[in-house]
């Protein structure tokens, strides 16, 4: 392995910045000129708005605009799009409401943005907003989501009766029902997967401008995604406006975990302020704000059944979910519990037979959408919880009952029955590293030992496959995705060898400032020091879809091998050409093109320096050496892994610690081993803490009670133990470089290890995420009583 | 407007400021310090922690008018003649940032830990940074630096 090249734990190029205060989040920006936006937020779940009075706004000192739902209305702008169409059952399309980025008669979410206050300074927007009064006629609203889909519950938008958006299915019911009738033992359990509050560290920022003169719109955001943020702007949220003439930056930004990736109403809202003032227009998120105004993820309620044989083979699987999609539609929001959820229920097993019924319903509470795993930790969940009940029914060893319904090595390609095809993995080996790394084998032990301190020792494990790298752009559109999700790449050789890699992947933590020049740094035979990453700003970079489901490397990645590629076909002609030799006879190897089995070469630096002082040169060749190519993807990819969690709790308190925590991936093959591990360490974290502390509450009005780092229990330092973590790799069959995708195992797997390991600790069925220490006190309680 | 004299950075500075404006606001949005994030509003997160008198604090706790007089140590601050701070060089070594939001903040209030008690275990390291929220890095690492930073300091 070269240094820098694939494989090596190069330390982080974005370090030095990040590390010394000089990166550059887009707070940190402020442009000539710049007023300052505060929004008026609806304090009610669900309430008409009767009146909104901004004359004391208007006066207040400071304050230049006031704009409301009626400006945007006038204006016919301000409409946020859903990105995906789900049909139900029958055929119909799912309810699409409209989302206005500021609305007029009907506030849905407390939270909702009603009107937008912009002032010389960020004290004077604030002041100014508290002073619009708004008439609120409050209506009964619909929290909860059981009880949202019953007739009679207040409807939050008129159009979805009993609140329904959709009631989709997956799979072969007739075939399912047939694989229970004849099973040997049915298990069945209800569970809830609690909704998170994704908390990037950075809170959204957005300034907009917009200059009069040339017509050219600015929009600096912190986003996962800024072309897609510009296409839905040019093509839905601002009609009219040309999209050459709107540049979206994504500059530094602080964590996404997916609450970055949706097209939110300030970010449409600064630009369209900026332009009636003409002057920038900047809104920073407080923490307060990000609670009730991010995307929220998870919240589904399923009831789950498994049919097994005698001997504890698999035959069929039945869910029925309800998922929350809050009180509007959210970008992805639709594709999260049904492509990105039901689709993965087989696991890592030969289930023969699946059918998945999922009903996506409105609430009065903020819009849910992808969080970090979008839908798959939420089928992980539901599956490696049901396997452990079905296991401990039937008296059979937990970690026996995974083996016996393990895909072996040797079934891949392995078609699902619900729709994905999964090209490789090796479910066994990630199985039995992760038990050997977690002494599996010596647990009882350590079980007895912590029983003579008086506490409850329990041990939990879970294996999982997901799929990453979405999509390919026509399977994605059959299932009624609105967009192409393909990636692009541009690869610009500099006269003198180094290069600059334009990639339309973003990075808001993962590290492809590094982790991309290793790749090219590899390819090319140079040193990573010479290559330069650019992302994040639509300016610089060709149209692309951004970073999202783990698809950077897998997606992205390939199209800038893809680049590479040609890159190296063009020095071949323009070597053999210095040499004199056939094209065919050439070959590149670590950095130089050699005539095969002779000592005559050509450095890349000598041939990149005759690209562009062509003076001896193929005739008919272009000067120049610059490529870019784009790569729709042939297959999600499928990461897969095993996880095993240790717990100790107090029975006294109910306070439950993860003591040990194993997780062994599959991500296909490595670039970075110290980022892919800083990968597993942070998903596991949130992984911990949603299985464990977080999970967003509402009261029956609607109001978040959680919504403020001090009611939402963020895992912190002392939540979490070290971690032990490892790789197994088999390689993606379908991409150049082998990659899967790393970004989400960690949050995927880890929720059902540690409630696996909370069940086994207290001998119980099962218990509710959050297990907080209320949860796991009441569940000894009732367990010693009965 | 009160106007303040204090040290930042060994520099002397003077500012106009408001009785409510805080600390991180003057560094920020008078200063240009833009090194100091906020990451929230109830003084939870700890990305704004700086050192007042070489003790840490979280910036959006303090008033700027309480700084009158005082030395403060933002990020920027940290690194002597372009050679890292060993909390940041560990940091970069053993990967404890990933989007550098909460790194300002983590390294200022680590480096108060280690100079209050070098011989921190593990433990005592999670303890102390329990008021530094990061949600990237899942705390694993910024532990292996802190102790790494720990040890180089010699115990000192």
């Amino acid at each position: 392995m070269a240094r820098g090249g694939i494989g090596d734990s190069l330390k982080r190029k974005e370090d030095a910045r990040f590390l010394t205060g000089r990166g550059t989040y887009t707070d940190d920006i402020n442009r000539p000129g710049q007023a300052h936006a505060a929004f008026v937020r609806s304090p009610h779940a669900h309430a008409r708005i009767r009146a909104v009075r901004t004359e004391a706004a208007r006066a207040a000192p400071g304050v230049v605009a006031v704009l409301t739902g009626a400006d945007l209305a006038a204006d016919k702008v301000g409409i946020l799009p859903a990105g995906w169409l789900i049909h139900s059952k029958d055929g119909s399309p799912m309810v699409e409401p409209g989302h206005p980025a500021l609305v007029a008669d009907k506030v849905r979410h407390v939270g909702d943005q009603v009107a937008v206050v912009v002032a010389e300074t960020r004290e004077q927007a604030r002041a100014g907003a508290a002073l619009v009064e708004v008439d609120y006629e409050v209506l009964p609203a619909a929290v909860n989501l059981v009880e949202a889909i019953r007739p009679g519950a207040p409807l939050v938008h008129d159009a979805a009766r009993l609140n329904t958006c959709y009631d989709w299915h997956l799979g072969d019911k007739a075939a399912t029902d047939a694989a229970f009738a004849g099973a040997h033992k049915v298990v069945t359990l209800d569970l809830v997967n609690n909704r998170l509050i994704p908390n990037a560290m950075e809170p959204r920022s957005a300034i907009g401008d917009h200059d009069r003169v040339t017509g050219d719109f600015t929009l600096i955001t912190s986003s996962q995604n800024p072309h897609l943020i510009r296409l839905l702007l040019a093509a839905f949220t601002m009609p009219g406006t040309p999209e050459h003439k709107l540049r979206v930056v994504a500059p530094d930004v602080g964590g996404g975990f997916g609450s970055k990736i949706f097209h939110y109403a300030e970010d449409f809202v600064v630009l369209w302020a900026a332009r009636r003032l003409g002057r920038p227009v900047k809104w920073t998120s407080t923490r307060s704000e990000a609670f009730v105004t991010d995307a929220h993820g998870r919240d589904h309620v399923t009831h789950v059944e498994l049919a097994l044989d005698r001997d504890g083979k698999f035959l069929g699987l039945r869910e029925r979910t309800l998922a929350n999609m809050g009180a509007y539609l959210s970008q992805f929001a639709p594709s999260v519990p049904t492509y990105l959820h039901s689709t993965l229920l087989a696991g890592c097993y030969t289930t023969p037979a699946i059918y998945a019924e999922v009903r996506a319903v409105f609430t009065n509470t903020v819009p849910v959408d992808a969080y970090r795993g979008a839908g798959r930790p939420e089928a992980t969940y539901l599956l490696e919880r049901i396997v452990d009940v079905a296991a401990r029914e039937m008296g059979i060893d937990r970690v026996e009952i995974r083996r016996r319904n393990f895909i072996r090595p040797d079934q891949f390609p392995y078609q699902t029955p619900v729709a994905l095809q999964y090209d490789s993995g090796n479910y066994q080996a990630t199985l039995e590293t992760a038990l050997r790394k977690a002494d599996w084998a010596g647990f009882e032990k350590r079980r007895a030992e912590a029983r003579s301190r008086g506490k409850l020792r329990g041990i939990g494990i879970s294996t999982y496959v997901e799929a990453c790298g979405i999509a390919p752009s026509a399977v994605v559109g059959a299932l009624g995705g609105r967009v192409g999700l393909w990636e692009s790449a541009q690869v610009r050789v500099h006269p003198t060898g180094s290069v600059t890699v334009f990639t339309g992947a973003h990075s808001h933590g993962q590290g492809h400032e590094t982790t991309f020049a290793q790749l090219v740094a590899d390819r090319l035979g140079i040193s990573p020091d010479a290559v330069e990453v650019v992302h994040g700003d639509t300016a610089k970079s060709a149209f692309a879809m951004g970073t999202y489901g783990s698809r950077s490397l897998a997606v992205g990645g390939t199209a800038i091998v893809k680049a590479l590629d040609k890159i190296v076909t063009k020095g071949k002609k323009i070597a053999a050409h210095l040499l004199e030799a056939a094209e065919g006879d050439v070959e590149f190897e670590s950095g130089r093109f050699v005539v095969k089995g002779t000592d005559r070469a050509k450095t890349f630096g000598e041939v990149v320096l005759a690209a562009y002082i062509p003076h001896k040169y193929p005739a008919g060749l272009e000067p120049g050496l610059e490529e870019g190519a784009v790569y729709d993807p042939m297959n999600f990819t499928f990461p897969a892994g095993c996880h095993v969690c240790e717990v100790e709790i107090d029975p006294d308190t109910g306070s439950t610690r993860v003591v040990a925590f194993t997780a062994v991936d599959d991500v296909g093959t490595v670039i970075n081993p110290m980022i892919v591990e800083g990968q597993v360490h942070g998903g596991v974290t949130q992984g911990i803490g949603q299985a464990l502390l977080e999970g967003a509450v509402y009261d029956d009005d609607g109001q978040l009670l959680t919504g403020s780092f001090l009611g939402y229990t963020m895992p912190r330092a002392a939540d979490v133990p070290s971690y032990q973590v490892a790789t197994e790799t088999t390689a993606c069959t379908h991409n150049p470089l082998g990659v899967k995708g790393v970004g989400e195992v960690g949050a995927i797997g880890s929720p059902p290890a540690v409630i696996n390991a909370v069940c086994d600790a207290i001998g119980i069925r099962h218990i509710e995420m959050p297990a907080t220490p209320e949860r796991v006190w009441r569940a000894i309680r009732d367990a010693r009583k009965s | 407007m009160p106007s303040i004299s204090l040290q930042v950075n060994g520099k002397h500075v003077t500012a106009e400021v408001e009785s409510r404006t805080l600390l991180v606001e003057l560094l920020r949005e008078k200063l240009g310090l833009t090194g100091t994030h906020v990451g929230c509003d109830t003084s939870q997160c700890g990305a704004c922690t700086v050192h007042v008198d070489g003790r840490s604090v979280k910036s959006c706790t303090m008033l700027a008018v309480e700084a009158e007089g005082r030395a403060v140590t933002t990020i920027e601050g940290l690194a002597t003649d372009g050679k890292l701070h060993p909390m940041q060089a560990a940091f970069h070594e053993l990967h404890g940032l990933q989007c550098g939001y909460c790194t300002p903040g983590m390294v200022m209030s680590a480096v108060d830990l280690v100079a209050r008690k070098p011989d921190a275990s593990d433990e005592e390291i999670r303890a102390w940074l329990e008021g530094n929220l990061c949600r990237c890095t899942g705390y694993h690492n910024i532990v292996r630096a802190v102790r790494s930073a720990a040890a180089q300091s010699g115990g000192r």
